[in-house]
């Protein structure tokens, strides 16, 4: 109750001290960290790899849901970065990332402003998550299909992954096939395992 | 704090990024004894640290608005230039290498070095914690400390840092007994 409780403050408190306009730096090519060195983390048996015929759909309380091929998406406009990483464990690393904003593909397929909420969905055997409205509007928030200027491998999540500075690694769905607004909070992997579910750094 | 702060270490207990981790650190990978952990598992010990942290914090700044307001910072700030020299004979008298103690005020050298660390001690432990639980919202405290790793390094030592100045702080008040009824009460009025 005292934990629950407590945990309620620390979420307002988490919502008072975000800021869309504050842009997470981006550290030096120097700290760029080794490609065998950055974890890759599933929950599958075995590493995912991209089924064929793999497509992403948007819907939820959307004007326009739409169903969108890796082509697609390479198509609009790219956002790159390279951007540190903060695990829940404590560990960092530093990675560059490209592809398209979420804010981007809202306003694409028409997001209702009483969408609060957003849900990824992969195929990484159920793996997910859902963001506040905020956290996914945020400008270094993008669904990935680049890193560290290459296209995207099955250890990092690929063909497409969600990124931002703003979050925890945990809430950053690898194996998207799904991307839902949604008007009230779902749940998350780990969040439903009782992990933070605002996960903001 | 220091048990769930433990608990939250045994997740990742290196020091430094991945990929260029800190080769100073002896205990790399190693994780800290399970009884000196509180929380059970990585998600519990989290949600006990940001809980418990707040009442840390309101502790600290009531325990410094009294400090400042009744004056009594006055007999327990260490000032080198007059306390270092005091300070360092109370060590070795206990250490027993000195066999009388020095001359003291109301609070000697060694008292008011501890105190007045213990203080800059739990300021940094603050503001350490903060730099890692937000690198990007409060960037330019985990800026200020060097980056997030280096933070994580400051906040760890901090941690040895008041546990050792606790340990120190038990022992005497174990040698000296009579104290612990000046510690209540607050003593007669310097």
């Amino acid at each position: 109750m005292f934990l629950s409780g407590m945990g309620r403050w620390n979420e307002r408190v988490d919502r008072l001290l975000f800021s869309e306009n504050r842009l997470a730096p981006e550290p030096p090519a120097s700290d760029l960290t080794p490609e065998s060195a950055f974890p890759s983390y599933f929950i599958s048996d075995e590493m995912p790899f991209v089924p064929e015929n793999w497509s992403l759909k948007v819907g939820g309380i959307v004007a326009r849901p739409a169903v969108f091929t890796l082509d697609q998406l390479k198509r609009m406009p790219q956002k790159g970065m390279r951007i540190r990483h903060h695990c829940v464990e404590g560990w960092s690393a530093v990675a560059e990332w490209n592809g398209v904003q979420l804010r981007e593909l809202a306003k694409l397929v028409g997001a209702s402003s009483d969408a609060q909420y957003v849900e990824f969905k992969s195929f990484d055997n159920g793996y997910y998550s859902t963001w506040d409205i905020e956290s996914s509007m945020h400008p270094q928030t993008i669904l990935a299909y680049g890193m560290n200027g290459k296209p995207l491998y099955p250890d990092h999540g690929a063909p497409l992954r969600l990124y931002s500075p703003v979050k925890l690694g945990y809430k950053m769905v690898k194996y998207l096939t799904e991307v839902n607004f949604l008007p009230t909070r779902a749940g998350g992997y780990w969040e439903d395992q009782g992990y933070d579910w605002y996960g903001g750094v | 704090m220091a048990g769930s702060g433990l608990q939250i270490l045994s997740a990742y207990p290196a020091l430094g990024p991945r990929g260029a981790q800190y080769s100073w650190y002896p205990f790399q990978n190693m994780a800290p004894p399970s009884w000196l952990r509180f929380g059970g598992w990585l998600a519990g010990a989290r949600h006990w640290h940001f809980a418990i942290a707040w009442f840390l914090i309101l502790n600290g700044v009531i325990y410094l608005i009294y400090m400042i307001a009744s004056g009594e910072w006055r007999r327990r700030v260490f000032i080198p230039t007059r306390d270092a020299s005091n300070a360092l004979a109370m060590f070795a008298y206990y250490l027993r290498v000195r066999k009388t103690p020095p001359p003291e005020d109301f609070y000697n050298g060694l008292q008011r070095m501890a105190y007045t660390s213990a203080i800059l001690f739990g300021i940094v432990v603050v503001m350490s914690g903060l730099a890692i639980y937000k690198p990007v919202q409060l960037y330019w405290i985990t800026a200020a400390f060097g980056g997030y790793d280096v933070a994580r390094v400051v906040h760890l030592s901090c941690l040895v840092l008041l546990a050792l100045f606790t340990v120190m702080h038990l022992v005497l008040v174990v040698l000296h007994p009579r104290t612990i009824v000046t510690m209540v009460t607050g003593g007669p009025r310097g």
